[in-house]
């Protein structure tokens, strides 16, 4: 598939972000509309409580209150997933954790409702509280939700094994085992969440939310309010930041919503930033017991797995991060044998859910330890150790995933020579390291989340008289670039500048269905719908290029905006006359474009968890420089190389990347919830931290071109991919550099220094000694 | 509470705005004034989303009062385009990546023009000691570091930009301590 493409490959801005930089793009608390309301929530004290009673009845009767609601307003149970729908607009008979809504105030002002919510009276009856994963392994007096397994706290247990793992393990010329213990995240968007319900003239009801996920919550919003669909509307507005966390249906929304429609006036609701910690949503904090099976020759002959993942309060995406900490583990290598335990618990904490990297982050770190733990008990170079044994284009794994296009290889050779790798590994002084990691992910889940034959992306474009080619598609930009993915597709396809391309993705009443951010979905399945609606456009240009010339329309090619024909340069007529001549007795062009995954996967239970239609590869190297004196890991300097297929905005690629390589140090070196039972100790950015500009080491993008054959002109995703391998990358680095593996993360200093304080008493033992550093 | 009627200077228009004693520009600005460019990501001083620049100088608007910037030059996101062109820092935000989802853009903006007017070619590293108050979670700063490079040398070419603030910033300015001392990097080490 070797084309010169003109717009897909180049650097464009990203076609929303004229609107950014001057301020024009709005947000959740940008919206404005004349008499809105405020609403402010009450939030549950406790973390494991029964409501004995709410009273209302003075905060309804206070001046500037309009209307107050709780759970037993709307107790419909909603969810992201179908299998899991374990929340309520509002708590109705007893609260899960602190921060859990018990109800919510619509009132003239801010003040008004502020003083509202505290003039509820909750009566609670506490109830016994968890907060540990190890607590709800087993039958508990009063488990978090009834639908438990066994009476216990789990919510979600998986059990795979393929081939024979015992067998391997007996087999094994190596078999390193560890067992890490990992911190909670949370996303970090610097846009708190803020929505407005507006009650429509028509008795409609809109939602203006910075989701990711609109059309989940379309249905979440029609299931509480008890409306049907058609009578919902919801309107993305820009999103200031994703990551996963504003890919829930939230209790927020309804709330917002169910005053609109009682008060009959606009209502506007928005976070402060300790909500958004109260609520969190982030990535699951939990355990990972695992073990890698390798022959004499560096062979990998199989890995077992452990997880137990802490879900908090309630269901989210659990389910999906239960089997994505086992499934996304069957790449990038070829493992034959394959053992995983499963088990998601409920604690009395603020839920978890899905967060850039889902459910393969924390595994990922476990694995490519293990892996390096390996390398080490072999004398193979990690590198080498990878390269021996990583999947090919074309194949299989285990599990039965279809592995298509697949660029690790050049990944990992990229890195290598990029970085001076083998100058430096084993080489550098003590306290200096580096360190090397694979990572591995969907390009889209290829199953919907609703079993429906509505196909998961749909672009429609029209064009009219003035040339310009507006997209609809409810494809959710917040921020990554899928808006511009369209765009580009487009313009690629008409031969037209980007400039001629505009996307309304917004409007749910105007915008073909697409399934939203998440799964890294976009630039695979959006990408092809977008170029399946402009070949079709092409199309009519191209037959209205035919009357006009008498040439034959398969000939034509579209470039400049001008329609050419191939076989002779001298036929050719202007964009805008091919498209003069096709409206002629026709009307404005429209065209539909849509993207399906193909049926694929094996039979078992649980086949479908991790399928998608192509997946991504990545490498990183991560060199560190460990302060000898107080254990403190600055990461100085960080090569990754991701194969995207191919990049379609070079520019958006790099920027996925590198914010990837942000994200993923900070929780590699900083980042954690701190939690005292149930009650979150650090709810703001002060305490919990995330990378400045100084901590952010300098950072090597390689884009890798492995031209999928089924993606959008080759392409992939490069959203989230990129994160997984950097933790394990910086952890490899650190252990290059002292000798120390870090089991927890992120990587504490005050454990670093307690392992150098051990070094320096061993000190005559060491190949690396204190003398190399000049002490 | 009552409200004062205050008169803030914001783009070189006056808007009269009531405010509460406890309100801040950042409030005052998006619920006053309409001007909903400037953000509000943490309103506890820690991201700087919140930046505008207060007689030139880069102040965060969610720990400013509004009742104290009465009559200073108040400048935000939307009054930086002018001249049927956008502002250079605006325009090389957008061609070099240095905005993802956007919302810390304005900040970022903001901080970078006043730093520009001041130092105008600063190196890498004075940029990020610029920027250091300002979080991004989307672009690891990378992009938003090579857009005030070219931005610095757009404006290096063009020769100028509006010289009499930095004359006046450099005369001295504020001696608010608050405004000067916004210069806190929010991610200072553990
Ligand atoms: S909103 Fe002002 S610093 Fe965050
Ligand atoms: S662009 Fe999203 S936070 Fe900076």
């Amino acid at each position: 598939m070797t084309q010169d493409f003109k717009v897909v490959g180049s650097r464009p801005p990203l076609v929303d972000s004229w609107k950014k930089v001057t301020g024009q793009a709005v947000y959740g608390d940008d919206v404005r509309f004349p008499n809105t309301l405020i609403c402010r929530l009450l939030r549950s004290t406790q973390p494991h409580a029964r409501i004995l009673r709410i009273d209302t009845s003075r905060a309804a009767a206070m001046p500037g209150v309009r209307a107050v609601v709780t759970g037993a307003d709307a107790p419909a149970r909603f969810g992201v997933l179908p299998i899991s729908q374990d929340e309520e607009a509002m708590a109705t008979d007893k609260v899960r954790y602190i921060g859990d809504i018990v109800a919510a105030v619509a009132a003239d002002d801010e003040a008004a409702a502020a003083a509202a919510v505290d003039a509820i009276e909750v009566v609670y009856e506490k109830l016994p509280e968890y907060f540990t994963t190890a607590e709800g392994l087993d039958p508990v007096e009063e488990p978090i939700h009834a639908w438990t397994v066994d009476g216990s706290n789990v919510q979600k247990r998986v059990d795979q094994h393929f081939g024979d793992m015992d067998g391997a393990l007996e087999q094994a010329a190596v078999k390193p085992r560890a067992f890490f213990d990992f911190i909670g995240v949370g996303h970090a968007f610097t846009e708190p969440h803020a929505v407005t319900a507006v009650p429509e003239a028509d008795g409609r009801l809109s939602l203006y939310t910075p989701t990711q996920v609109p059309h989940y919550v379309h249905r979440a919003l029609a299931k509480v309010l008890d409306m049907p669909l058609h009578r919902v509307r919801v309107f993305r507005t820009a999103v200031g930041g994703g990551f996963g966390g504003k890919s829930d249906p939230f209790p927020h929304e309804m709330c917002a919503c169910l005053l609109a429609r009682r008060t009959q006036q606009p209502v506007r609701l928005t976070f402060d930033l300790e909500e958004i910690f109260l609520t969190n949503r982030g990535r699951h904090p939990g355990t990972y017991d695992v073990q890698v099976a390798f022959d004499e020759h560096g062979r990998m002959l199989g890995l077992d797995a452990a997880a137990i993942i802490d879900g908090g309060a309630f269901a989210s995406f659990g389910v999906v991060t239960t089997y994505y900490n086992g499934v996304l583990s069957q790449g990038p290598y070829k493992i034959p044998n394959f053992r995983y335990s499963g088990r998601r618990v409920y604690t009395n904490k603020a839920p978890c859910g899905a967060m850039r990297g889902h459910g393969a982050v924390n595994a990922r770190y476990a694995i490519e330890s293990v892996i390096d733990m390996a390398a080490e008990e072999l004398r193979i170079d990690p590198i080498e150790l990878r390269l021996r044994n990583v999947l090919e284009p074309y194949s299989k794994t285990t599990n039965e995933f279809r592995i298509t296009s697949n660029g690790i290889r050049e990944c990992l050779e990229r890195v290598r020579d990029e970085t001076g790798w083998q100058g430096k590994k084993g080489k550098l002084p003590l306290g200096k390291g580096i360190g090397v990691a694979c990572g591995f992910f969907i390009s889209g889940s290829a199953l919907p989340i609703h079993k429906t034959r509505t196909p998961q992306s749909t672009v429609h474009l029209q064009i009219d008289i003035y040339g310009g080619i507006t997209a609809h598609s409810q494809g959710a930009e917040i921020g990554q670039g899928s808006d511009t993915v369209i765009a580009i597709a487009v313009a690629e396809v008409l031969g037209v500048p980007l400039d001629f391309v505009r996307v309304r993705s917004e409007d749910s009443d105007t915008a073909p269905l697409d399934l939203g951010a998440y799964s890294s979905r976009g630039c695979f399945m959006i990408g092809n719908a977008a170029r399946e609606a402009a070949l079709v456009i092409r199309d009519k240009l191209a037959r209205a290029a035919e009357r006009l010339t008498g040439h034959a329309a398969g000939d034509f090619d579209f470039r400049d905006a001008e329609v050419f024909a191939r076989s002779d340069a001298s036929v050719r007529v202007s964009y805008f006359e091919a498209l003069t001549e096709a409206l002629a007795d026709n009307g404005a062009l429209i065209a539909k474009g849509w993207y399906q995954s193909p049926r694929m996967g094996g039979t078992f239970k649980g086949a479908g968890a991790g399928l998608a239609p192509a997946y991504s590869f990545s490498a990183c190297i991560a060199e560190v420089d460990v302060d000898l004196e107080t254990g403190l890991v600055k990461c100085t300097a960080m090569a990754l190389a991701h194969d995207c297929g191919r990049a379609l905005n070079r520019l958006a690629v790099e920027g996925q990347i590198e914010g990837c390589m942000h994200m993923g140090l900070g929780q590699a070196l900083l980042e954690e919830m701190r939690y005292d039972r149930g009650r979150i100790t650090n709810p703001n950015l002060l305490d919990y931290k995330i990378l400045g500009p100084f901590e952010t080491p300098d950072m090597k993008v390689i884009i890798v071109e492995s031209e999928d054959k089924e993606g959008p002109f080759g392409g992939k995703e490069a959203g989230e991919g990129p994160l997984i391998c950097v933790l394990p990358a910086l952890g490899n680095a650190l252990y290059d550099a002292v000798g120390y593996r870090s089991r927890q993360l992120p990587v504490r200093p005050e454990r670093v220094f307690e392992h150098l304080r051990k070094l320096r008493r061993a000190e005559a033992g060491m190949s690396k000694t204190w003398g190399a550093t000049g002490r | 509470m009552s409200k004062t009627l205050v008169t803030l200077h914001v783009n070189e228009r006056a808007y009269e705005v009531a405010v509460r004693p406890q309100d801040t520009l950042a409030l005052a600005l998006r619920d006053g004034c309409g001007l909903t460019g400037t953000k509000v990501g943490c309103d506890l001083g820690t991201c700087g989303c919140c930046t505008v620049l207060v007689d030139g100088r880069p102040v965060l608007g969610c720990l400013t009062l509004a009742l104290e910037v009465e009559g200073r030059r108040i400048e935000t996101i939307e009054g930086l385009a002018g001249a049927e062109r956008l502002h250079p820092v605006q325009k090389a935000f957008a061609e070099c990546g240095g905005s993802q989802c956007g919302y810390c853009t304005p900040g970022f903006v903001m901080t970078s023009v006043a730093l520009l007017r001041t130092n105008g070619a600063p190196s890498r590293d004075e940029i990020k000691e610029a920027i250091a108050g300002n979080l991004c979670r989307c672009t690891g700063y990378a992009k938003i570091v090579d857009a005030v490079e070219q931005a610095a040398t757009e404006l290096r070419q063009a020769g100028n930009e509006a010289s009499p603030t930095t004359d006046a910033h450099r005369s001295g300015g504020s001696n608010d301590a608050r405004l000067q001392g916004r210069r806190q990097p929010a991610t200072a080490r553990r």
